[in-house]
């Protein structure tokens, strides 16, 4: 069984594997969190602006 | 539950991800325990078999990716379905992501074992094209201005692609390959030995359930996306409207 500080002469192939895809998995949930602020921000501007959904508008909301 | 529906869509992934992300942890703990305290060293490869229990599973998930967008593309040609395009588009990078790591993890194991990072073989070559596909995948999505448009174009487009999932399958068992052939999915049965077979199993666990927790958050990001620019060109169509009448006066 192998430990693990104890990966053998290749140690440093194996630690930059996982570091590279936890970088790699990390940037990908940045990205998603930062687009989703994003996105979020500039309805809810829009939605201070007046500017309504269709389906929001209290005329279609009564339709259901 | 009628998930074609956008809104529908969006109130039951919200309920959804949090349990998703839950497992996820759960499975990549269990994981990762298994890989570094349970699972022995290869016999030939010492310990870089460690670096299988990321590869396997990157590359599994870098040609499920590519499946799930070539059928969702069939459901934005086929059956107009309001969430397929969605789906696809959300899912390319994150395709994408996955080949990349398949390919780098691929490469930093290969240096100490074939004594190289690079050969241009039938499976390597195969994986760089997935990659690219998904490269220009992004690129087509991003050139065009209107969803609907682009994504009749990336529909095509994967389908046209997934004529590559195959030989990426089977190229090494159509050529001579220094990549190895397939050992976990055989028809006899995998020759992995279950010590280093289960924790590759919850690994690869533990990524298709990340992969399903990303890809639902890019596709609520994606829903959001659609919302936000239906309500600008409403907006702007609402303010040329009211512009008109100044103008004619």
């Amino acid at each position: 069984m192998t430990g693990l500080l104890d990966l053998g002469p290749h140690a440093g192939f194996i630690f930059a594997c996982y570091a590279i895809t936890l970088a790699t998995v990390a940037g990908l949930f940045a990205w998603l969190a930062a687009d989703r602020k994003a996105l979020t921000a500039a309805l809810a501007k829009l939605e201070a602006d007046g500017v309504r959904r269709r389906s929001n508008t209290p005329a279609s909301g009564e339709r259901g | 539950m009628d998930l074609a529906n956008p809104t529908r869509f969006m109130s039951f992934s919200g309920r959804l991800l949090p349990w998703l992300g839950g497992a996820c942890a759960l499975a990549f703990a269990a994981g990762l325990y298994l890989t570094f305290f349970v699972a022995p060293d290869d016999y030939q490869q010492g310990a870089t078999v460690k670096i299988m229990f990321l590869h396997v599973p990157a590359a599994w998930l870098a040609m499920m990716c590519y499946s799930i967008m070539a059928i969702s593309a069939l459901g934005t040609l086929v059956w107009k379905h309001p969430l397929a395009d969605v789906s696809a588009r959300a899912a390319a990078p994150i395709g994408a992501a996955f080949t990349f790591l398949s390919l780098v993890t691929g490469s930093l194991w290969g240096k100490p074992m074939w004594g190289t990072y690079w050969v241009w073989d039938a499976r390597l070559t195969s994986v760089l094209v997935l990659f690219v596909m998904y490269l220009g995948l992004i690129a087509l999505w991003r050139t065009m201005e209107d969803p609907i448009r682009a994504g009749k174009a990336a529909a095509v487009l994967t389908l046209v692609g997934a004529v590559n999932l195959p030989i990426i399958k089977f190229s090494v068992d159509w050529w001579n390959t220094l990549h190895q052939p397939a050992s976990v999915m055989r028809l006899d049965g995998p020759t992995i030995h279950p010590t280093i077979l289960w924790p590759l199993l919850t690994m690869a666990l533990a990524f298709t359930l990340l992969f399903l927790v990303m890809h639902l958050m890019a596709m609520r990001n994606e829903i959001l996306r659609r919302r936000l620019r239906t309500l600008q060109l409403g907006a702007a169509g609402t303010r040329v409207a009211a512009a008109r009448p100044q103008a004619a006066e």
